[in-house]
């Protein structure tokens, strides 16, 4: 239990359309990531789905069984919100009981199924307390406790990591992780940042103005990009983009190679240029260097080292490393 | 340093301003409570100075609780304001709620005529809401005044709380949608907490003009079984000869009442402010 179809979803704001045509299946278990930048659709996707807005045409199934009219609370879904959205006037324990609650279980039941959910996030001092006097790494694991004790088929996260500081971030999302590990429940995640996707994803929806750019897992994304639009959105820093002309390559336009799958040496290498600028992160080195050949381009390197700036160096790209996309923008050849 | 001059001069200069308006604003409440405990001479002899044991009297106070039943009054007066702010507080919140809740076809257009109401005063439709009230028979009931009050407090309530109820997050009342909450239950349980303060500056902006009202009252119900406590003062002002002790008597009572709802609504400003909603 806990899949998902999607068919030809369109939503439209007055005349505005944000969701052109989505179509899509997440299977039981699932971990699916929405990823795009802002406006892209992803979240208004994530409330069609849960139900807090209506579809313009296309059909949403909750394991096989169509819902566009089915109220939220009877969809058999539970939601995380940014903004952790916890009762202001109500307790921990009363937080995570209360759909339980509304849903006329008998007081035990919810009694044992949020004891329960408390101790898988380690809540369990704080269930007589209210929101107010929580720290937001803890509201956060009221809001997520309040998602499992409903013990949702499809479970959905909207950007839930956004107010929390990087180190919060980290543990996290290491949890949220761990929880689907041990629920083995259908998620779906709704982020901007590429980072989370990729560590948390089994399969990543990258949307980009209210269509389906790619799907994949993160592996395939990042190996083999479907187009210029997935292949610059994800991997940091950018991949570098150089016109195909340049290369002297004919059939394709744009030539894409991830800083990381370029080599540079100071004696001999394909592309000769002058460094503008190193950035020096420990476990990575950074340069950016301007070539005759191929314009400005990013060049990462594994480890310290000690290039400086006005340097000349010789780029080279690494075999296999090359990804071509036409004039459409669409991969032609991705690197083998 | 000189900053902190600066700051400290300014600081003096605003407090000095405030307390110069309160003790402006507070004056006549202070002569009219002042007054109301001297005799009749005394009032007129030096209204300014503050009774004294030779001028000391409670004859206005004796004439006021003598002379008509102003207790009634005083019911009268309370029934009609609190049940005229329930009102006003209940419908204004719900319309308040859907203009900013709700995306329908005239959402701007409904909220902009429901506030109306704050630049045309009720009064100008007197004439038709008299007749009005005689054709239904309402006239001398409490009934006709509540009617009035509500729909005289009714835009101010729309336009403020609308505004309000916009801050209040997306997210929360789509989490009441996700556990099971109907709309009520989200309004009543989830959203009318949060804008509690905003529910008491209307309260208070709703109160003071309608216990202090006389036109509807002496229009609409001047019977002695429904008079209020303003209108039942005015028989102690006559044409050639007003008893001015009981007047200001009169007065004085009528400012407790008033002044016991504002403390209520003003703990209600203070006390709600809603930390830890949302981030």
């Amino acid at each position: 239990m806990g899949s998902l179809q999607l068919k030809s979803i369109r939503k439209a704001f007055g005349g505005h359309e944000v969701l052109k045509g989505i179509d899509l299946e997440v299977k039981d278990g699932e971990f699916v990531i929405f990823v795009g930048p802002s406006g892209c659709g992803k979240s208004t996707l994530l409330r069609t789905i849960a139900g807090l807005e209506d579809a313009t045409s296309g059909s949403v199934q909750i394991d096989g069984a169509e819902v566009g009219h089915v109220a939220p609370a009877k969809r058999g879904i539970a939601m995380v919100f940014q903004s952790y959205a916890l009762y202001p006037h109500l307790t921990v324990k009363d937080n995570m009981g209360l759909g339980l609650k509304q849903a006329g279980a008998p007081k035990k039941e919810i009694d044992e199924k949020v004891a329960k959910a408390a101790g898988m996030l380690s809540l369990e001092p704080y269930l007589a307390r209210r929101p107010a006097e929580l720290s937001g790494g803890q509201r956060q694991r009221v809001a997520i406790g309040r998602a499992i004790v409903r013990e949702p088929k499809l479970f959905l996260f909207d950007e839930p990591l956004s107010n929390l500081d990087a180190a919060l971030r980290v543990n996290t999302r290491l949890e949220i992780a761990r929880l689907h590990r041990s629920l083995k429940a259908t998620m779906i995640y709704v982020t901007h940042d590429q980072v989370e996707a990729m560590t948390l994803a089994d399969k990543i929806v990258v949307l980009n103005a209210g269509r389906v750019e790619q799907v994949g897992s993160p592996m395939e994304l990042y190996n083999r990009p479907a187009n210029v639009f997935v292949a610059g959105f994800i991997g940091s820093p950018q991949m570098n983009f150089i016109e195909a002309a340049r290369l002297g390559e004919s059939e394709a336009k744009t030539i894409g190679i991830r800083p990381e799958h370029i080599g540079l040496s100071r004696e001999n290498g394909d592309w000769k240029g002058k460094i503008i600028h190193v950035e020096h992160l420990g476990a990575d080195t950074i340069v950016y260097l301007d070539t005759e050949k191929v314009g400005t381009i990013t060049v990462r390197l594994f480890g310290e080292h000690r290039y400086a700036e006005d340097e000349t160096v010789y780029a080279t790209p690494v075999i296999g490393g090359m990804h071509r996309f036409d004039a459409d923008d669409r991969v032609i050849n991705s690197g083998q | 340093m000189s900053k902190a001059r600066a700051s400290f001069g300014r600081t003096a200069g605003v407090h000095v301003a405030l307390i110069a308006y309160t003790l402006i604003a507070l004056f006549p409440v202070f002569l009219t409570i002042a007054n109301s405990f001297k005799s009749r001479n005394a009032i007129f002899r030096e209204p300014l100075a503050l009774p004294t044991p030779e001028t000391f009297s409670l004859i206005g106070y004796q004439t006021v609780l003598k002379q008509g039943d102003f207790l009634g009054y005083f019911q009268n007066s309370t029934i009609v304001t609190v049940v005229s702010i329930a009102l006003v507080l209940l419908f204004g919140a719900m319309a308040a709620f859907a203009l900013s809740e709700y995306r329908f076809r005239g959402n701007a257009l409904m909220g902009l005529y429901l506030a109306l109401g704050i630049m045309i005063p009720i009064r100008l439709g007197t004439v038709a809401i008299l007749q009005g009230m005689v054709a239904t028979g309402l006239v001398n009931t409490l009934t006709a005044l509540i009617l009035v009050y509500t729909a005289q407090g009714l835009p101010l309530a729309v336009f403020i709380l609308s505004e309000f109820m916009r801050t209040v997050s997306d997210d929360l009342k789509n989490a009441g949608r996700i556990d099971g909450l109907s709309e009520y239950a989200i309004f009543f349980r989830l959203v009318l907490p949060l804008v509690r303060p905003a529910m008491a500056t209307v309260a208070v902006f709703t109160m003071i003009p309608i216990w202090n009202d006389l036109w509807f009252p002496l229009i609409l119900a001047p019977a002695e079984t429904t008079k209020t406590v303003t209108l039942g003062s005015q028989i102690f002002i006559g044409q050639f000869v007003t008893n001015w002790n009981a007047v200001l008597s009169a007065l004085s009572l009528a400012i407790f009442p008033v002044l016991v709802l504002y403390v209520i609504f003003s703990r209600q400003l203070i006390r709600g402010i809603t930390a830890g909603a949302v981030k």
